[in-house]
């Protein structure tokens, strides 16, 4: 186990918590074009602040979310409507299993 | 190298049509993509179906694998006949599956060529390197005072003979205070290594918790549940309650009730909102053994005869 301890150690960030990413910053992440992550803005499937593309600040969850649906469609065949369900559908399981896990005590 | 069953792996038939084949597909796909499904093995399973469809779903391919023969049982030693492939033209550009450098020892062994013309296609862009996945098991108390952890990964790597065999790569990684379950670490530039002049891809560690003995978690809150007896609950007291953060006294309220939660504000998972601590009451009754306890539990019917704890029944 010693020799664990010469290994460099590596420190990263949580994908999650970054915040004030730009339309520019996603795409680059996801490696897609802008129109891709227009559209899922416009299906609903991320909601950044601000008004236009160029104001638009994404957070670490959104630029997840690009990624998991890029690949339910390349993946799935399904369209953006049904990523879009598949997302919201996934997020209520997940709040679920949550629920029952606090739940099932025993 | 083991053989490859692919018609048990997608569970159809030997004669099934192409069509049936595309269902099989499309529905084991959708049951373990590693983004939707809850089954621990999902990647693999995911990538061995993908592997199985890329084979086929192509006439060209399937024919080729067909010729193999139907005697052959999924895992067995495998080598393939020499000049097995002659007589079929592969069209080639046969890769839509994605992730051609995930499949198979066998399936290389049977369509390499296509393989490393894809792989000499790919090594003139100057493309980034793939990031790379995996999920690593942390304690929640890791969370709450951040850690370095080793964490072992497989790695698959192509040898000098052009064989892909799987390495251990150990890594120590900070994890850093308050991350969440489903949170991903991302260690940039960890990933596969670029081609060309392209840049290495990232490393993206998907955090898990191990089940904890006391604790169970929602999102950042924590709950534990704290068992009283009848009077501290009835009468109010306070307790010594354990916390990831240590020790702390908790006050009971008199006249509490069973499920009730009494929450530490801030002490779930730290984060810049912190996530609460939540203690849920649990009434456990001492067992009258003796005469003496008997007595006591008798005693009590007597003083709470207007009490029915069924009202609610309307009985």
């Amino acid at each position: 186990m010693d020799s664990d301890k010469l290994l460099p150690q590596l420190s990263g960030i949580i994908l999650e918590e970054q915040t004030g990413l730009t339309l520019a910053d996603v795409c680059r992440a996801c490696a897609v074009h802008a129109e891709y992550i227009i559209e899922l803005v416009e299906e609903g499937v991320l909601v950044p602040v601000g008004n236009e593309p160029v104001s638009w600040r994404f957070s670490g969850v959104h630029m997840r979310r690009a990624t998991v649906s890029l690949r339910l469609q390349r993946d799935l065949g399904i369209n953006l409507a049904g990523v879009a369900l598949a997302l919201q559908l996934l997020d209520e399981i997940d709040s679920l299993h949550a629920r029952i896990n606090v739940l099932d005590a025993e | 190298m083991e053989f490859k069953d692919y018609y048990s792996i997608m569970g159809v038939a030997r004669d099934a049509t192409q069509d049936e084949i595309k269902r099989a597909y499309r529905l084991l796909a959708r049951k373990y993509h590693p983004d939707v499904s809850k089954e621990p093995d999902a990647e693999a399973r995911f990538k061995e179906v993908g592997e199985a469809n890329e084979v086929l779903k192509d006439p060209e391919k399937r024919a080729a694998y067909d010729k193999l023969g139907a005697n052959w049982k999924g895992g067995q030693d495998f080598n393939p006949p020499p000049d097995w492939n002659t007589g079929f033209e592969f069209s080639g550009g046969g890769y839509t599956g994605g992730d051609a450098a995930q499949f198979s020892d066998f399936f290389e062994s049977l369509y390499g060529r296509d393989f490393s013309a894809a792989r000499g296609h790919r090594a003139q862009s100057h493309a980034r390197g793939e990031d790379h996945h995996a999920r690593v098991l942390i304690d929640l108390e890791d969370s709450y005072i951040g850690a370095v952890r080793t964490i072992a990964l497989q790695v698959p790597e192509v040898d000098a003979q052009g064989r892909v065999a799987m390495r251990e790569r150990k890594l120590n990684v900070t994890i850093p205070q308050g991350i969440r379950a489903g949170q991903h670490i991302r260690l940039a530039g960890q990933g596969a290594a670029g081609f060309g002049q392209g840049k290495s891809g990232d490393l993206l560690l998907e955090i898990e918790f191990r089940p904890h003995p006391l604790y169970r978690l929602e999102k950042q809150d924590v709950y534990l549940d704290l068992p009283v007896a009848p009077w501290e609950a009835a009468l109010g007291t306070a307790l010594n309650v354990p916390t990831p953060n240590g020790v702390v006294e908790i006050k009971v309220p008199a006249g509490a009730a069973a499920g009730n939660k009494l929450r530490l504000k801030g002490q779930g998972i730290p984060s810049k909102t912190p996530g609460d601590f939540y203690a849920v009451l649990k009434i456990v009754l001492p067992r009258a053994d003796d005469e003496a306890d008997k007595e006591v539990y008798r005693n009590m019917a007597a003083q709470f005869k207007s009490f029915n704890p069924r009202s609610k029944l309307g009985v």
